[in-house]
Parts: structure tokens; sequence; C-alpha cells
């Protein structure tokens, strides 16, 4: 049974739109279509612009009868987490604070998209300012999870996550700064890859934690995740953070390698909080790779529990400085009565920040403050070299490590809400990565029994994307839980 | 292991946010349950352990001194909330 | 006052001369039309990110080299977290516990007992100096105030000297010195009309023999450098009339007007700021290798003050003609230039103090532009040392050069100013000139010697300039001595 053209991978529309079996604005018209159709009910998007969309395809048919097409994703939609700049479109971070404001610029994985050709479609929900694991922190309404609507999708990347499990793109961009690509991924199903941080270009990204925060795709599949890193990943000037390295061809290496391969199991991501059916589906997963002659070691990444703690600080801390910025002055929310600059400063910042964003700056401006920066801030740095050190040591002895991406399934919408360390406890598996900098990968590895998407984490070495997308393009071969789509349809939507 | 106490007053006036007192108790709470839970981090020995700035250490990342084009007027402008005569509009600053 | 020593530190900002901004590529300039010199980095727009300008550590690290700092192996930018509508960010990237140069000092001379006696010389020493970013200017109106970014993200220098100035006469000479350094350097032009170059003073008193600094007052809004020295004494009067009045100096900022001469406070040390510094997780540090040192230290001029001794020493020109010649470092290279050619070190330095300085005056253009090139220079002195032309000749064929760019061998030709008059001419010029001035003709007799530049006017005026010197003052001498 062929899916409908709004569950096809990229790779195969690909094909479709080479062998002009379909043109690209047929392809954007069922996306469209389909957006039209279920986004009442999944609320992915904050906004998108259907004529600009069309507008692009067409020009991406042009080009591909006069031969000159751009590339593999030439004429194919990618949906935009709201925190990754294009050019005359709305930059919000889903939150009050950008509400009406229009980017007048490019962020580098953005030109680099419409240098292949690429159509920018629409502009994804998340937690406001990507502070958050729910996308319940939107300024402009949740997202619900295509799943079971009264569900969330994961965040803060829920837009990104569910607009894909939604059919609503064939592809979308979200950041991951604790796991905010990951976890909605593994909540939602689908496929989601936080890069080696610095492998792509963080220019155009509303900053959160500048020293953990990454772009990346979300995919139906492996080999499209690929494809999608192939067309943004590499060095830019722009970006000082950003690696010089060689950039291989992600989609041709993916079927080099074939393993057998050593992979880790850290002893400390397997207790307390832990899912059973979670942990059933990951250990499944391990039992496969097993089958296929690979080595299983219980490693221990022994800091581990400390990773939510230096997240916490790190990340709050650099946010506090990023977000200073907002403050009603060149653009943004601007409270209306304000008396004098400070007054404008203070009330246009409580106005246009939500309360996990305000709870975040209040914590990051504690943590850098006179009298508590040693004991906190330089004290989680040093944490987390110990953390990242954990991982180099195990990666001595094994070619990556597989631990669950969330304790749990997706969880009812305002389950979590009003305890935010609960919350914060949601990241437990994904933090230690980006503490790490390393490559981390979410894939569909089983449902729960009420039919809720469980994920599967791999983690890779330092810039070791190929061989990371190799091991979990062996494992989705010989599974087919990402060919299972939510029902929609059949689900009343939240009022 | 208790963590030291926050003065939400002061880390709002530091951050230029007005918190309602309901806030500020509800904050100065939630706060505090994450700063017991970062509490732990004081067991850790972290002696002669360096604090990771960058996850691989670079240096001398820079660009050459040329000028590229940069925004128009309009451009630089056009996320305003308020401007006259081409410049960002603030109540009067007393300095 | 002499029961008490004053405490002077500066903390001065220089702009770095650059194309482009410190952290972005976007133009840098002064004067522009409001906000055209903005990109989504100066304006710290969504997302944006921050790149470092090659150039400005090049220029910082030369300003180190000159000013003999410790230029250290390793440096590192941080965030000072601080909101103000002129900083877009509400953060400033700067660096703050290790900047990239360290210590140093710069040499100042202090007014001498008279215009033409050199004055003492003194080694301020400097604690620092780092790199950072300028802010935006504000410009208030009746009832607002109007933000224009073109400044913000220019390279900026901070440069702090110990307290270690005693007087505001020492302060105004610092700052003379270090603007000639940074001239010399090509960092920057210090222009503080422009903004290029800004000034803070640290100013406090102490009883005599007291080893404890007394209350410090920041003196800030010192717009030039005269007013630096006008402040500074200004806030000495202050401080000294407070205290033996009986009060207290309460450390403090105030604001000082050139205009009126007056200050007052603007803020008290209660309302300290908690900047909250951490490093910068946007961009890289910075490594110096010796490498670096040499190749900046190999672009390196010579010292002013350096110049000055060599040329006093080796040129053996008086300490005045260096006083106009060494601030300007393209007049001193001028001056170096044509003496070499022409070998004449003295004229060459009084022609260049006087007639060349008068003449750029004039045109208003810098010296480079003028067409009277070195190598003019020193032929025209050549040609009034060989007796060629007479030094009224001389004058002429300087304006000439001026206007034509000619050399002046071709002008003397052209115009015929050879002195050239036959010594038949010559001959009766002279002896009518000796006797038409009796008066001269009795001194000289009695043994006045410069009585004899008396008959030399008439004869130069006879020969309508083109009589030789040389051969005037022979002439006359063998005439006499009849």
């Amino acid at each position: 049974m062929s899916e409908p053209l709004h569950y096809k991978s990229v790779a195969e529309l690909s094909s479709e739109l080479s062998s002009k079996k379909i043109s690209s604005v047929e392809l954007t018209q069922a996306v469209i279509a389909r957006t039209k159709a279920v986004d009442a009910k999944v609320r992915a998007f904050n906004s998108f612009d259907e004529a600009d969309a069309l507008a692009q395809a067409k020009a991406s048919d042009e080009r591909r009868s006069s031969a000159k097409t751009l590339g593999v994703l030439d004429g194919i939609p990618i949906g935009f987490k709201d925190v990754i700049s294009v050019k005359g479109q709305p930059l919000t971070a889903s939150s009050n604070m950008l509400k009406n404001f229009v980017s007048p610029y490019d962020a580098t994985v953005t030109q680099k998209l419409k240098g292949v050709g690429a159509i920018s479609w629409g502009r994804l929900n998340l937690d406001e300012f990507a502070m958050g694991s729910s996308t319940e922190n939107s300024a402009f309404g949740q997202t619900h999870n295509p799943w079971d609507l009264e569900r969330v999708p994961g965040g803060s990347s829920g837009g990104s996550a569910a607009a894909l499990a939604a059919g609503e793109a064939p592809a979308t961009l979200g950041s991951d700064t604790g796991g905010s690509i990951r976890q909605p991924a593994a909540l939602c199903g689908v496929v989601g890859l936080k890069p080696t941080y610095g492998l792509i270009s963080r220019y155009g990204l509303i900053a959160f934690a500048s020293s953990l925060d990454q772009i990346g795709p979300f995919t139906r599949t492996v080999e499209d995740s690929a494809i999608l890193l192939n067309a943004i990943a590499g060095h830019d000037p722009m970006d000082s953070t950003s690696f010089k390295t060689e950039i291989p061809d992600y989609r041709a290496e993916l079927k080099k390698r074939k393993g057998p391969w050593k992979l880790g199991i850290p002893k400390e991501y397997f207790g307390e909080g832990l899912d059973p059916e979670v942990a059933k589906a990951v250990e499944d997963a391990v039992s496969y790779y097993k089958s296929k002659g690979c080595e299983i070691k219980e490693i221990s990444l022994p800091h581990t529990k400390y990773a939510v703690g230096v997240y916490y600080i790190i990340a709050t801390a650099e946010c506090s400085s990023n977000l200073a910025r907002y403050d009603g002055v060149r653009y943004g929310h601007r409270s209306k009565d304000a008396n004098d600059i400070l007054d404008l400063y203070f009330k246009s910042r409580a106005e246009g920040f939500g309360a996990e964003v305000k709870r975040r700056i209040i914590l990051g401006t504690y943590v850098l403050s006179s009298g508590y920066q040693d004991a906190y801030y330089v004290r989680a740095q040093k944490v987390r070299t110990l953390i990242r050190r954990d991982f180099l040591e195990a990666y001595k002895d094994v070619d990556a490590v597989i631990t669950p991406t969330s304790p749990t399934p997706a969880f009812k919408a305002g389950e979590k809400a009003a305890n935010p360390l609960a919350m914060y406890l949601c990241d437990v598996y994904t933090i230690g990565v980006n503490l790490a900098g390393l490559p981390g990968l979410s894939i569909p590895c089983g449902y729960s029994k009420s039919g809720l998407p469980i994920g599967l984490q791999l983690i890779g070495k330092p810039y070791g994307e190929s061989e990371l997308l190799s091991i979990a393009h062996s494992y989705e071969q010989e599974h087919t839980w990402g060919t299972r789509h939510p029902n929609i349809e059949a689900q009343k939507g939240a009022l | 292991m208790s963590a030291d106490k926050i003065d939400i007053n002061h880390l709002a006036k530091l951050a230029r946010i007005n918190l309602t007192e309901q806030e500020k108790e509800r904050f100065a709470a939630q706060l505090g349950d994450v700063l017991n839970y970062i509490a732990e981090l004081k067991e850790v020995d972290v002696t002669g352990i360096e604090p990771t700035a960058h996850a691989s250490p670079v240096y001398n990342v820079w660009a050459e001194d040329i000028a590229k084009p940069g925004l128009s007027v309009t451009e630089a402008l056009q996320n305003a909330p308020a401007q006259r005569d081409n410049m960002i509009v603030v109540p009067k600053v007393v300095e | 006052m002499n029961d008490y020593e004053v405490v002077i530190g500066l903390e001065v900002h220089v702009q770095v001369k650059a194309n482009s901004k410190m952290f972005t590529r976007v133009k840098t300039g002064f004067g522009h039309p409001e906000n055209t010199l903005t990109d989504p980095v100066v304006l710290a727009l969504p997302g944006v990110l921050p790149v470092m300008n090659h150039a400005a550590l090049d220029a910082i690290i030369k300003s180190g080299l000159l000013l003999s700092c410790d230029i250290a192996p390793y440096c590192k930018w941080d965030r000072k977290n601080y909101f103000y509508p002129d900083s877009p960010k509400n953060y400033q990237i700067t660096q703050y516990d290790k900047p990239i140069c360290l210590r140093g000092n710069v040499e100042i001379e202090l007014p001498g007992s008279a215009r033409n006696v050199m004055g003492e010389h003194k080694l301020i020493p400097l604690t620092r100096i780092h790199l950072e970013e300028d802010v935006g200017k504000l410009n208030h109106a009746a009832f607002d105030s109007l933000i224009d970014y073109n400044r913000a993200g220019t390279p900026l220098m901070e440069i702090v000297t110990d307290p270690a100035m005693q007087s505001a006469d020492e302060a105004f000479a610092f700052l003379t010195a270090l603007k000639t350094v940074m001239v010399y350097g090509g960092i920057s032009d210090c222009d503080m009309e422009k903004g290029q170059m800004r000034c803070d003073a640290n100013i406090s008193i102490r009883p005599k023999g007291q080893e404890q600094l007394g209350t410090k007052v920041e003196l800030k809004n010192l717009n030039s450098i005269s007013y630096v020295r006008d402040g500074i004494s200004h806030e000495i009067l202050r401080q000294l009339s407070l205290l033996k009045s009986g009060g207290k100096i309460v450390q403090e900022t105030r604001d000082y007007d050139g205009q009126t001469g007056t200050s007052q406070s603007l803020r008290t040390k209660e309302d300290a700021h908690d900047y909250r510094y951490f490093p910068d997780p946007d961009l890289m540090p910075v490594k110096v290798d010796d490498a670096w040192k040499a190749r900046l230290k190999a672009e390196c001029p010579e010292m002013p003050f350096d110049k000055q001794r060599r040329f006093m020493k080796e040129y053996d020109i008086p300490y005045t003609i260096t006083s106009v010649l060494i601030p300007d470092k393209s007049l001193s290279d001028y001056f170096e230039a044509t003496a070499k050619l022409c070998g004449q070190a003295h004229a060459a330095g009084n022609w260049i103090a006087n007639d060349l300085l008068r003449e750029i005056g004039k045109s208003g253009e810098p010296i480079d532009q003028c067409k009277i090139k070195p190598n003019h220079l020193a032929a025209l002195i050549k040609l009034i040392t060989a007796g060629t032309i007479s030094t009224t000749a001389a004058r002429e064929v300087f304006s000439e050069m001026a206007s034509t760019g000619e050399l002046p061998e071709k002008i003397v030709e052209r115009k015929g100013l050879t002195a050239s008059a036959s010594s038949d001419d010559l001959e009766t010029w002279c002896k009518d000139s000796i006797a038409s001035d009796p008066k001269a003709l009795a001194e000289f007799k009695a043994g006045k010697d410069s009585a004899i530049n008396a008959f030399k006017g008439p004869v130069m005026k006879a020969a309508k300039g083109k009589a030789n010197p040389k051969l005037v003052d022979e002439t006359l001498r063998r005439l006499l001595a009849l």
C-alpha cells in the first residue's frame, strides 16, 4: 500500500519529483491541504504563508523544467521551528515578546536550504524561547500530540515533531538544547537528530543556551536525516563556535557501514522513573542489535545524576544573558504605559515573557550573581567537564551508547505543568548529550499498549554522525515502526 | 543539604522584570526546589578540573577587517516600537 | 595645598581605526546619517552571533608593543551584563580578568620653564589595556531620547593607568603623548571631537606622607584634552576646599561641564552594578604567539620622544623646532627625508617649521598632498647654500613650487631668478649703496661687522633679487676694505 503524498519520505518525494511523477506545486498543495485539514486539531503551526510556499514551489518547477535543479531537496517543503530566522517571515519564538517581529535576515541554515531549492514552509510552534519539554509553554497555545490529542508532543520543538508526524510537512527543522529535538521525536514517533555541537551553524537561531543549542532535522527516516544533514552541516564564518571539519556525504556513507558495532548501555540510565513499557521496547532493540552480532557492553557514566543540575545552571546562566536584549527598545513588545526607561524595561519584559522564561532568567541571574558564581556557574562548568569525560572514556570501548530517549511516552497536557522540577526531569536521558557536545539521534522503537510512540536514543562520538546514522539505519531497515501513522481524523480536537 | 536562599526582589531588579507578589512567592518556592536539587553538585570532587568553556578548544577564530553591506535604515527600524528622524525613540533618559 | 598630594588615574577609551566593527563586518564611521551603519548583529536582533575583527586584535597588540606592555599569551572575552538603551544586547563584550595587555607605560613631557626649554620627562605606568565594543549614541530631545546605533560595535581599546599622576598638567601631558603614539602607530587619530578618544579621571587627595589613598571621585564628560586638565584642576580645588572646611569627600561620579567650569554629582557608590561577568560562549579565546608579536613589532614606528631626542642629537636642531615637527609623524618624516637629501638640517627645520607649515595651513590639505616634496625642498636649500639664488628669490620659488610642483631649478630658469647680475653692475650697486649710507659706513669702520647688512638691502633691490648673496658680501667687503 503506497503512502499518501503527505506521508512519503523526502527520498521518495525527491525521486518522484526527479522522474516528474509529481511537481513541486502538486506536492506543496498536498502539504498545504493536509495542514488545513488537521492543524486545527494538532496546532503545530504558529503561521504559514500559503501564497509564498506555492510561489517557491512554482520557481522550483521552473528550475526543473529548464534543467536547473539545485539538488536533491529542490522543491521539497520543510517546516521551520519558529526560532530559525527566515527573511521576511515572522520570528516569534512562540513568545508575546516577539509576536509581531518580522525578520530582515536569513539564518545560515535557511540560506543553505534556499540555495539547494528547498521550500521554507511555515513557522512551527515551540515552548516559548525553546524553554520546556511539552510545548505547553507556548504563548500562542499548545500543540497536541497527533497520536493522542490530549497529550503533549514533547518540547521544546513540539510543533516540528507534531507537524511531521501529522503529515503537515515532509521534514522539519527544530533545535535542541537539552533534548528539544530528541524528546519530541520520541513522543511523536519520528526520527530526530541533534548533531555534534558546532556541526551546524547557529547563526540565525534564537539563542537560548549558546554552548548547548544546535539546530537539527526531524524526518521520517534515517536516510532523510542524512539528506537534510548534507544540506545544512558545515563550517560557517558567521558562527565562531561552528567547527571546521570535513563534511562527508552523509547519505552516501549511510550504507557503507554495516557493523557489527560495540554498543554501550549506561547502567545509570535504567533506574528509577523509567516507564516499564519504554524499558521493554529499548531492551528489545538492544536484543535486536545483539542478534545481529553487536557486542553489548554495560558501561558507567558515573556523573549522570548531576547532569540535570549542571544543565539548569549553565543553560539558565547563558539564557539570562541571551534574553537581556528583549527589552522593548529596538524591536519586540514595548509596554504601553512606561513612564521612563527603567519602567519600559521592567514592564515590557514582565508583559512579554511567560512564566517559565521568567523563572529561568531569574535562576540564571542568581547563579551568575556576585557571591554565587563560583559556587554555581564555575562549579557546574567543572562538573560538565567530568560528564564529557565519562562519555569519552566509554568511547574507548564502544562505538555508540544506547538509551531510552524519554523516561515515559507522551504524558497528558497539564500533568507536569505545575511542577517545573518534574518537567525538567523529562530531559534526564538527553541532557548529558548536550553537555558533552555529542551527536544524539532518536528513532522510533515501538509503541505502548495504548498506541503511544516510544523512542530509542543513540549517542555517537564527536563528529561521528556517519557512524551514528548507519547504526540507526541498520535497525530501521528491519523494523516498521516508522510506517505507522496517527489517526487524527478519528480523534476529537481539544477545546 | 539545603540551598542558599534566593533574594527574588534583588534578582528581579537585576533582570529588569516586574514580578507580581504572587509570582515572587511562587517562583521563590519553585526555584528553591530546583536549588535544592542543584545543591547535590557540591558533593562532586572537582579538584584540578578545568571548567568547560567550549567542548573542543579552538583559538583565534576571526574574520578579516573587510566591511560588508549592512541593513538599510528602513530594515533596521522595521520592527521598531517607536521611531522618529530615523532613530529609535525611548522615554527621556537622564544620564 | 602643600600639605596634600594629589593622586590621579585615567581611564581612556580609544577607538581603533578599522574598516568594520569589532564583532561584525558592517562599516564603521562618524557623522553618517543616523542608523545607516547597522546590521542584525549591531542591533542585537534575535539569533545573531559575534565574530572577532582580526585587524582590531593586531591594533591592540601593536599598541601594547608600542607602550611596553606585557602581551598576554592567552586572553578571552567576557560578557559585562547591564541594561542601558545605548547597549543593544544589554551586555557588552569585553575582557574582564584576562586582558590582552598588562602593565606598560606612556612617556610624557611636562611644560618646561620657558617655551624654548624642554620640560621634565616622566613615565606614567599603565595597569592594563583591553579590547571591547563601543555603544550607540543617545540624543536627548525635549521630552524623549533618540538612539543612533552607528557607533555601536566600533572596536574600542580601554587603557587604564595606575593612579600615578600628580597634577592636571600631568594628565594633559599624558593624553597628548598617548594621542601622538596612537597616531604614529596608525592605531587611531584620537580626535576627541569625533569621539575617537574619551577620558574619565579618578581623583583623590591625601595628606603628604600618607600611604593610604584618599576617597576617590570619578570625573566624566571631559570632552577635550583641555577640559580634562581644567576638570581635574577644578576637582582638586573642590576637594581641597571641602577638606579645609571640615567636610568629607564622598565617593561618587561627577559630571564636568567645560563651558561653565563646574561639576555636579551623577551618582554615588551605593548604586554599584553587579555585572555578572562570565566568559562569552559565542567567542573563542585568543592565543598570541611570538610570530604574531614579531610581525607587529616590525611594523612599529620609532616612538615620538625617541625621535625627538635623536633629531636633536643627530641633526643638532633646536628643541623648539623639534616640538613643532614631532607631534606630526608625517612632518617629522618629511624633515628627515629633506635633511638627508640636502645635508642642511637647520635650514630644513626652519623652512618646514615656518614656510611649509604655513603653506599647508593655508591649503588645508595634509602634507602628503602638498606639491612640495622633500626632494623639492632639499634642492631649493642647496641652491641657496650655493649662492645660486638669494633668500628673497627662494621665497618666490617656494610659492611657485607649492602651486605647480615643479623642481626649483626649473622655476629659477623659467623665471630667470639666478643671482646672475654682471660683476660690473654689482660693483656699481655696491659702491652706490655704501655711498648712500654714511652712518652704516662709520659703524662698520668702527668695528661693527653686522653693519655690512645695511648695505645689502639696497644692492638686492637694485639687483631685483638677482644678485648672488655671497658675491654681494665679498664685493662689499672688498670695497669697504679700501
